[in-house]
């Protein structure tokens, strides 16, 4: 395979495991399954494209317009769908917001859905065993890896994705940010935010 | 089945360790399987549903100690080998040893592949009237199936309440069982921490699933 030519110069330095993923590639490349340019693309993009920074433009609108922010609620897929920006996104998201009373916090505890479209693939963490076993008993142990206190008489809500609906919670929009930017706001939404695990940025950290 | 993938509630995992700046692929490998698993999808060799079942089916020493993307490159080694479409010695030969079967659909190329990074659909027309509304109480079944299941261990037996209807999805429970699609309505079912987790548990804690029509039972 031309394209994997310039592997041969990692030699030795092959792991076992780049060698057995190597293997089934060549089988279902010389079975005419699948076009290694497509792989690499699929890479590519889950490297440069699909990645929290689309979740945080819907953030960001959903903090600036109101009735983007309605629609975002009623209908996720529908609402982030239509905006240019974004296109298409799978069916079935739904958006879940933070209030001064209620904090959501996103899990899955039998395998690792997560919602991919808008936030590209999950970070190690969320994937961690320690993740999926104790979001849904004790989530403000967790939060507290994160750094994160929340009020005792705050309500934590844990929505376990035990099905093809995928989560994207809505931070509160932190203070001192009246009259922002959509690009502004945006700065201030971090992937961990729209998971539940962590609180947007404040002004002050992006200054 | 009651495996160790069903984590929910277990103790004794320690802390959760984010990774400031961590990549999306820590080793080359993890990326080519995440495309091959996206590639191979569209064969519709397999459903959602059995590939996340036979990441289940791995022995739990191996299911708990290999990295995730390993796993997913033993489910496509033994999907593809038991649909037929390589062979055990392709395998350990590290090639082709014979012509590919012919795929309905053709080779997945570079023009495929806005088809698998978009999520696709799992609702289905509905097949009868939803049996719960929003507000009703309901009680999880307290089962046991040996096989794929979306009900996690830890929400079995116990009362919560209709916060959501999502329409009918493809149940998974049918799906991975080779049952075909066996829609069936899908709803976010919310407890009281307590319920879960005893009388000690975080009074100001709720915690949903998303429950299929056949896990519930009216209070």
């Amino acid at each position: 395979m031309d394209a994997h030519d310039h592997d041969h110069n990692e030699g030795s330095n092959l792991s076992e495991m780049e060698l057995r993923v190597r293997a089934i590639e060549t089988i279902l490349v010389e079975k005419g399954y699948i076009e290694t340019a497509a792989l690499d693309r699929i890479v590519e993009l889950y490297e440069t494209k699909i990645g929290p920074h689309i979740g945080a433009q819907v953030i960001a609108k959903a903090w600036s317009d109101p009735s983007f922010r309605q629609s975002l609620l009623e209908d996720a897929s529908k609402a982030v769908g239509a905006l240019a920006q974004v296109g298409r996104v799978g069916d079935h998201m739904v958006a879940v917001e933070n209030t001064p009373q209620v904090h959501n916090i996103i899990v899955c505890t039998l395998c690792s859905c997560y919602p991919t479209d808008v936030l590209g693939l999950p970070p190690t963490w969320y994937k961690s065993f320690a993740y999926r076993s104790r979001a849904v008993k004790e989530p403000r142990a967790v939060l507290a890896d994160f750094g994160v206190a929340l009020p005792a008489e705050t309500e934590i809500r844990v929505w376990d994705s035990t099905a093809e609906t995928r989560y994207l919670v809505v931070p509160m929009r932190p203070a001192e940010t009246e009259g922002w930017s959509e690009a502004q706001l945006a700065a201030l939404i971090t992937r961990d935010c729209m998971i539940g695990a962590g609180l947007p940025k404040k002004p002050s950290e992006v200054a | 089945m009651d495996g160790v993938h069903d984590m929910g509630g277990m103790d004794g995992f320690g802390k959760v360790e984010p990774e400031p700046n961590e990549p999306v692929f820590h080793h080359r490998w993890e990326g080519r399987v995440l495309a091959m698993s996206r590639a191979i999808g569209v064969f519709r060799a397999w459903t959602i549903d059995t590939s996340r079942y036979v990441v289940e089916l791995l022995s739990p020493n191996v299911y708990l100690t290999a990295p995730y993307y390993e796993k997913w490159f033993l489910r496509n080694v033994r999907l593809l080998i038991e649909r037929g479409l390589i062979d055990a010695d392709e395998v350990a030969a590290g090639r082709a040893l014979r012509p590919g079967k012919s795929l309905t659909r053709g080779r997945f190329t570079l023009a495929d592949v806005e088809l698998v990074t978009r999520r696709g659909s799992y609702g289905r027309p509905a097949p009868a009237p939803a049996r719960y509304k929003v507000g009703d109480r309901v009680r999880t079944k307290n089962i046991h199936p040996t096989t794929h299941t979306r009900l996690p261990r830890y929400a079995r037996g116990h009362v919560g309440v209709v916060e959501r209807l999502h329409g009918a999805h493809i149940f998974p429970d049918s799906a991975a069982a080779g049952k075909g699609e066996d829609p069936q309505w899908l709803y976010t079912v919310r407890f009281d921490a307590q319920e879960l987790w005893g009388a000690d548990a975080d009074p100001k804690l709720k915690v949903s699933i998303e429950a299929f029509e056949p896990y519930l039972e009216h209070v």
